[in-house]
């Protein structure tokens, strides 16, 4: 128990402390505007890398389609802001219900998918949340909603087809997203809510319910046998993942001023991109997928003049360590240059 | 009224009937074996009770609840748990939370307390931990209770497979060759356990074994199973002495 906590501290410990680092540099001056900038990006992928490393990690199930869940959540928040922006509200309370409800609808979606697929033995969720971060993103591209006077319009077609009064707004225009979403999104703020998705997770993880999505992933016949219920863990797990991924959504959609879903932010590869993340970071470790997701959001960036050839190096990167982490003898080697077992064998030495 | 009254229970698989006519009747605190050649339906039987497969016909009835084709989740909430052949942990777990996996649903807390550590949270893991390190106790396994699962020794694995079987207050247990490639030191150790289980939980047991040394030492009666049918029943001297059963192990 202890070294758990001790274990969850350091994770803690070191989200603050980049916080701290960041934010002094940034108020002395010594931050570049370009790495301001991605500030806020780190935070919504270090979140994603988080979210998808409970599915991955902890359920043992593979989501191919994360960024429709973070797409999900970035609408169903920008569409609540510009609904509120004109009412006088709050702005920070204004954001903090978006990412509820970010959180919120991405869990609904979650768990409908989670219902049917779940259910299910093998590797149906890849297939079928790879479809749906597609889908999601396509179906986004060609929805308009307004409002005016008479309530909510809604079209498939296009901006005419809502059929609005002159005083009446339009909201979401198809493949041009959602413009002028309130600039709520801050780095403290992204900061805020990382600290909170990986406090929900450390401490689902480690509660009756956490144990029993891993007791599935780890033999879900003995699972079944010592009287677990086998889909209502793993829709919990997924949609909680889900919701967190929402959240992150939200994050992202308060940072920008137009919002659309194109294959870069919401795709295919966005999701891999994540999964990536996990993988490297080591697939069930929490704290590996944050900094596994910092250094890689930043990379590209502070290295603009190898950005084309970002592509090759984590392909090569990627290359690398699945034939390192499959060679007994870089395993062995890795483990007798652990840091831990250098430190232990220091001290057998000492004495 | 006994415990476990199981009669005329069947399985096909296609054209296959892999058991068939089935009865058996266990009185509470018994010790039973059910034993038979290889591939004579035993582990049939075993996932018949727990809801693994379906049987075709007959019915099972626990304690006058009937458990007939319920699924293996509700089966053992009814009351019985069960080891498997092939050990079956959640090897990524440390030996104690293994034991907590099995506590589940006694100590029901919401995933929302959990999430907050609200006080429910806090009473209920200590009363688990407190539990599970009792069991890890009765079968000397508290001092590897931080080890992952799977760094146990073999042995060891069997018995932390029975504490969370036992774990989940069952009322009949199953232990599915639980001496399999165990030395005979430990299956002499083994067999003082398992009398202890019985003894110390007031536990009624079923168990499969080919390891005719402990079925004789410590089972009170017998059922034997020979290609899916009740080849003979009754006192463990009786029925190891009856040339039919010699038969059907050593061939004619």
């Amino acid at each position: 128990m202890s070294k758990q906590f001790k274990n969850n501290l350091i994770t803690y410990g070191i989200i603050i402390v980049f916080f701290a680092i960041m934010q002094t540099l940034a108020s002395t001056g010594n931050l570049s505007s370009l790495f301001k900038g991605l500030l806020v990006p780190i935070c919504v992928y270090a979140i994603m890398a988080v979210s998808l490393n409970l599915t991955v990690g902890i359920l043992g199930e593979l989501s191919l389609g994360h960024a429709g869940f973070m797409c999900v959540g970035a609408f169903a928040s920008a569409f609540f802001s510009m609904c509120l922006k004109d009412s006088g509200m709050n702005s920070v309370l204004r954001f903090i219900l978006a990412i509820l409800l970010a959180a919120a609808v991405a869990a609904i979606f979650g768990v409908l998918i989670g219902i049917p697929v779940l259910r299910l033995r093998g590797d149906y969720l890849a297939i079928v949340t790879l479809a749906f971060g597609e889908i999601i993103k396509n179906l986004v591209n060609v929805m308009y909603i307004g409002r005016d006077s008479k309530g909510f319009h809604i079209s498939l077609k296009d901006t005419a087809a809502l059929g609005l009064e002159t005083d009446g707004q339009v909201i979401i225009k198809g493949p041009q997203g959602i413009t002028g979403t309130p600039n709520d999104s801050s780095f403290i703020a992204g900061t805020i809510i990382l600290l909170i998705a990986v406090f929900i997770i450390t401490n689902f993880v480690n509660s009756r319910s956490g144990r029993a999505v891993m007791s599935i992933r780890d033999n879900r016949i003995a699972s079944e046998s010592i009287g677990i219920n086998i889909s209502k863990y793993k829709i919990m797990a997924f949609a909680l993942s889900a919701s967190i991924a929402g959240a992150a959504g939200a994050l992202y959609a308060h940072n920008l001023n137009t919002l659309n879903a194109l294959p870069k932010n919401f795709g295919y590869n966005m999701s891999i991109m994540i999964l990536v993340y996990v993988v490297l970071g080591g697939i069930g470790s929490i704290r590996g997928s944050i900094i596994a997701a910092t250094i890689l959001t930043a990379l590209p960036e502070l290295l603009r003049g190898f950005s084309d050839y970002r592509m090759i190096i984590y392909s090569v990167v990627l290359i690398a360590l699945m034939l390192i982490s499959n060679n007994p003898k870089a395993k062995t080697f890795l483990e007798q240059h652990d840091l831990r077992t250098i430190l232990r064998r220091a001290e057998k030495e000492d004495k | 009224m006994a415990l476990l009254d199981v009669n005329n229970l069947g399985i096909s698989f296609g054209g296959l009937r892999a058991v068939d006519s089935f009865d058996i009747h266990i009185e509470k605190g018994q010790l039973y074996g059910l034993i038979g050649p290889n591939g004579a339906g035993k582990t049939t039987v075993f996932n018949m009770l727990t809801g693994v497969y379906k049987p075709t016909d007959g019915t099972i009835v626990l304690d006058g609840e009937n458990i007939t084709g319920k699924k293996t989740t509700h089966i053992n909430r009814a009351g019985v748990a069960r080891t498997f052949q092939n050990i079956r942990l959640f090897k990524n777990l440390s030996v104690l939370d293994n034991v907590k996996v099995g506590l589940h649903n006694d100590y029901p807390y919401s995933t929302l307390s959990g999430i907050l550590r609200l006080p429910s949270y806090r009473k209920q893991e200590k009363a688990m931990n407190e539990k599970a390190m009792e069991l890890l106790k009765v079968f000397d396994l508290d001092k590897e209770c931080d080890y992952l699962a799977s760094n146990l020794p073999y042995g060891k694995q069997r018995k932390l497979e029975i504490a969370r079987a036992l774990a989940t207050n069952p009322k009949l247990l199953l232990l599915d060759e639980p001496a399999a490639g165990m030395n005979p030191n430990e299956t002499g150790e083994l067999m003082e356990t398992i009398k202890l289980i019985r003894d110390e939980f007031d536990m009624t047991i079923l168990l499969i074994e080919h390891d005719m040394k402990l079925v004789s030492g410590i089972c009170e009666k017998l059922t034997v199973l020979n290609f899916g049918r009740v080849l003979a029943e009754g006192e463990t001297s009786e029925v190891l002495n009856n040339p039919e059963v010699i038969k059907a192990y050593l061939g004619d």
